[in-house]
Formats: structure tokens, sequence, C-alpha cells
């Protein structure tokens, strides 16, 4: 699993942060999404799935 | 309007029979007519839609356009159509949305809401202490539910929060279904001119807030935004700040009050919370008919054609009570674990106070039924003063006792 991040059509809603914070965090100064983990381990692939499923702005993909 | 509309469609708002409930036309046509015609207060027109994947589709896809001054954008109260003919950010589309919605951004990230709980705390703790202090029965809503976010949301801004009853009073004006477009345009008058005032007063005395920042770094002729630009995204910035999340705590506290067993489980499980939040925020879904789109090009939804230029409202209650995503969407259930529902929107207008909306909720509820263990309402729950027919749905007052 890898996942993508796509800056330009992020929305800074923070989604993905709140779902998997391990896995994601929001920039200090744009609020828009930090991949931490790109390629996250076993056990948070699930919430990294998750925050890709409900991103607002399909800004995160999977691949 | 190019498509035309049977007399005989329902008019917008549906009525509610159960306080809690959407209207229970939104199960009818969901299942019978997914996508159908209602007529508007100002004699418009526009597509109700009602399944959770047509509402997530209208939110989301380039097909509907939010841009508010589209003719034939969908106004739902009277004083709409003022709003609209220059309207914030959230009536926007990108690219000029984002440019607005950017500028923002910053401190409403997760990390930065997570810093407030210790103010939002001491609030709550204060508001609870001084509720204590009276003898029952009291109005929640006066005393707390409105208090909490209306202190949180001037803090942010700078607004001085001495001032809310002056400016509450006219938000409620703005957000009421039985306001004349006089009273409205009075009241919208009288907050611009506040909110003039107080742009004067941050440029000459600067605080530590993000109205001074704004006017620092963004207003003309440093900046890139005109006055006016800047004076309307503070207000709806103070309005969608106090007025929704004052709806979720009043409204929330009689639901829970009415679900003694959900209240309970809560109780004993303090992790719940965030959970509990979640469901409440499905279960009220308080901001169902303000997702108003405009079809910026012909379409179709659920096999309904819309022709570009056809008003279209995502109803968010419908949505979040949709039993092919939420099964039996009617039982309020704390460990339902949803993290999907509509409640804050879809797409790039989603919600950009809900992080700030869901921590405000979590310390309420929580610092609530902790502090007042024996709070009950002081009248049935169906006497309670509903409002119906506005943009948010809560309740006018919540007479409580202890
Ligand atoms: C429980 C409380 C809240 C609920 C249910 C709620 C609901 C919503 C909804 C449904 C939208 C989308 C409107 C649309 O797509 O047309 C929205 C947008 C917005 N909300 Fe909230 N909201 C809440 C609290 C807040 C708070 C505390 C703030 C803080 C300032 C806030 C600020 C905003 C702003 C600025 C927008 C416009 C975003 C944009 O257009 O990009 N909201 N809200
Ligand atoms: S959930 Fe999507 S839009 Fe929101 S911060 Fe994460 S990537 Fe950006």
């Amino acid at each position: 699993m890898r996942i993508t991040a796509d800056t330009d059509v992020c929305i800074s809603a923070g989604m993905c942060a709140l779902t998997a914070p391990q896995v994601f965090d929001q920039g200090d100064e744009d609020g828009l999404v930090r991949v931490l983990l790109p390629e996250p381990p076993e056990e948070l692939r699930e919430a990294a799935a998750q925050a890709v499923r409900l991103c607002p702005s399909g800004a995160l993909g999977i691949r | 309007m190019s498509q035309t509309t049977p007399p005989d469609s329902p008019a917008f708002p549906l009525k509610r029979t159960c306080p809690f409930a959407p209207p229970p036309a939104y199960d009818r046509l969901r299942a019978e007519e997914p996508v159908s015609r209602v007529r508007l207060p100002d004699g418009g027109a526009a597509w109700l839609v009602t399944r959770y994947d047509d509402v997530r589709t209208v939110l989301s896809s380039p097909a509907f356009s939010a841009d508010g001054t589209r003719p034939g954008f969908p106004k739902l109260i009277p004083g709409q159509a003022q709003i609209l003919k220059r309207p914030p950010f959230i009536r926007m589309d990108p690219p000029q949305h984002s440019f607005y919605r950017r500028m923002l951004i910053q401190e409403f990230t997760l990390k930065r809401v997570k810093a407030m709980r210790p103010g939002i705390q001491a609030a709550v703790d204060r508001l609870l202490d001084d509720l204590l202090a009276q003898s029952p029965p009291a109005d929640l809503v006066e005393a707390f539910a409105l208090p909490v976010p209306s202190l949180v949301i001037c803090q942010l801004l700078g607004v001085p929060y001495a001032d809310h009853a002056f400016f509450q009073s006219r938000s409620r004006i703005a957000v009421s279904g039985s306001s004349t477009a006089e009273q409205f345009a009075t009241a919208l008058g009288e907050l611009r001119a506040y909110m003039d005032g107080l742009i004067t007063r941050k440029q000459q005395e600067p605080g530590d807030d993000l109205l001074s920042k704004l006017v620092a770094e963004q207003l003309e002729p440093a900046g890139e935004l005109g006055r006016e630009e800047l004076l309307m995204m503070c207000l709806m910035l103070l309005n969608a700040g106090h007025e929704t999340t004052a709806n979720m705590i009043a409204l929330g506290t009689a639901a829970l009050l009415e679900h003694p067993d959900q209240l309970a489980a809560l109780r004993e499980d303090p992790e719940l919370l965030p959970d509990a939040v979640e469901e409440l925020l499905r279960y009220l879904s308080i901001a169902d008919v303000v997702t108003t789109r405009i079809a910026a090009e012909d379409t179709a939804l659920s096999g309904t054609p819309i022709r570009a230029g056809a008003g279209v409202i995502a109803l968010l209650a419908a949505a979040d009570w949709d039993p092919a995503v939420f099964s039996d969407p009617e039982r309020l259930d704390l460990r339902r674990g949803n993290r999907h529902h509509v409640a804050f929107g879809y797409g790039v207008h989603q919600c950009l106070g809900q992080n700030l909306a869901r921590l405000e909720l979590e310390i309420a509820f929580s610092a609530l039924f902790a502090r007042i263990p024996t709070l009950r309402l002081a009248v049935p729950a169906d006497e309670l003063p509903y409002k119906h027919g506005g943009l948010l749905y809560g309740v006018h007052e919540l007479p409580v006792t202890w």
C-alpha cells in the first residue's frame, strides 16, 4: 500500500489527521496534508484506508 | 427556471413531526423519488436530493456550483437574496473560494484547535459554575449552549464578548426563517457597521487575534483583501462559529436526556465521547438545508436529468438517515462508530470549523453531564420551542432543571 496526496486538491479539513494521526499530519502554516508514513505498516493500514475514503476533497489516494 | 415544477410539488421546508427526526417525507422521497421538485418560499423551485450518494455527488462534483451570484441560485429564507449579491466564500467556487479559505486554514488545523482545549475547558467550567450558582430551572441555551461557542469564536476572532447580546440578536435574525427582508437588511447593516468599527480598532491597536492578523496581513493596501470582503468574511465566521455549535449543544443535550440508556452508556465509558459526538452530529444533522447548489451544466442524479441553472438542495439529514448507509438510522446509537456522516457537508466547502466544533461539543457534553448529574428537561421534549423553517435546526430555549 502506498498513499498519495495531492496538495493542490487538499482543502485542509484535517479529516485525515483526525482519522489516522500516525499516518497523516497537517502543515502548521498551510494546513495542507503531510503524509508521515507513505507506506504504512500493517496495523495502520485500515485507519489509513479509512482516512483516504473520508477525505472530502478527493486529495488522497492509494496505489 | 428552465424546468417546470408540477403545481402539486411540496413546499419547502418539509415539516417535521418528531422533534429529533428529519421530516418524515424524506424517507418516502428517498425511496420513491430521490430527486424531486420542491417549491421555495420566494416562488422559485429547486431539486431536493435525499440519497447519501447523490448528496455527496452534489457537494463534490464540479457539475454543481456553490456560486451564489448565479441567477436562480436557491434562496431558502428572505434574507439570503441580499447576502448572495456579494457572498462570502462559502458561496463561491474555486479558485476564488480556495483563495479565501486558504487565508484562514492555519487557524483551524487539528493542531491549532487542540491547543485551544484549556481555554475552552476554562470557559465551560466558568459557565457551569455560574449556572450552578442559580437555582433551577434555567434556560440552557442562554446560560450555556450559546455562550460556549460564542466565547470561543470571540476570542479566536478578537471580537469583544461584552458585545455578545448585540451581535447574537442580529445574527438570530439573519438565519431565521421568519424575519422579513427588511428586518434582515437592518440587522445586516448594523452588523456591518459594528464589524467596520472593529476593523478600524484593530488597525489602531492590533491584538493577538485572527481579525488583527487579517487586518495586518491581508487588508489593502498591504494585502489583497478589500475592506468589504474582510468584513463579510469575519461576519460569516462569527455567525458560523456560534449559531451552529450552539444548536448542537442544546439539541444534543435534549436528545441525550431523551435517550437515558445512551446517556448512561456515555457516563460509564467516557472514551465513547468522540464517537458520541459524531453520532449526535449525524442523528441531528442541524445544518440539513444549508447545502444549496446550482447545476453548472446539464447533468443527472439517480437517473433524473438536471438542467444547467437548476437549483439543488442537498439535504444533509436525509443523507445521514439513508438506511443504505446507516442501519436503523432512526436509532441514536453512540456506539455506531460512524465517521462518514455529512453533517459538516462534503467536498471543498466541508466545514472549516469542524475540528473546533468537535472539541467544543466534547468538552461541553462531558462537563455538563459530569457537573450536573441530575440534569433533566423542565418541560416535555415535544413542547420545546423548535426552530422550524430556518437555515439551522435547533431549539430557541431549553428549560432544564436539576
Ligand atoms: C456543530 C457545528 C457545525 C456544523 C454542523 C457546521 C456545518 C457546516 C456545513 C454543513 C458547512 C458546509 C456548507 C456548504 O457546503 O454549503 C459548513 C461550512 C463552514 N463552516 Fe461550519 N459547522 C459547524 C461549526 C462551525 C464552526 C465552529 C466554525 C468556525 C468558525 C464554522 C465555520 C464554517 C465555515 C467558514 C464554512 C465555509 C467553508 C467553505 O465554504 O469552504 N463552522 N459548516
Ligand atoms: S482529509 Fe483530505 S482535504 Fe482534508 S487535510 Fe486530509 S488530504 Fe487534505
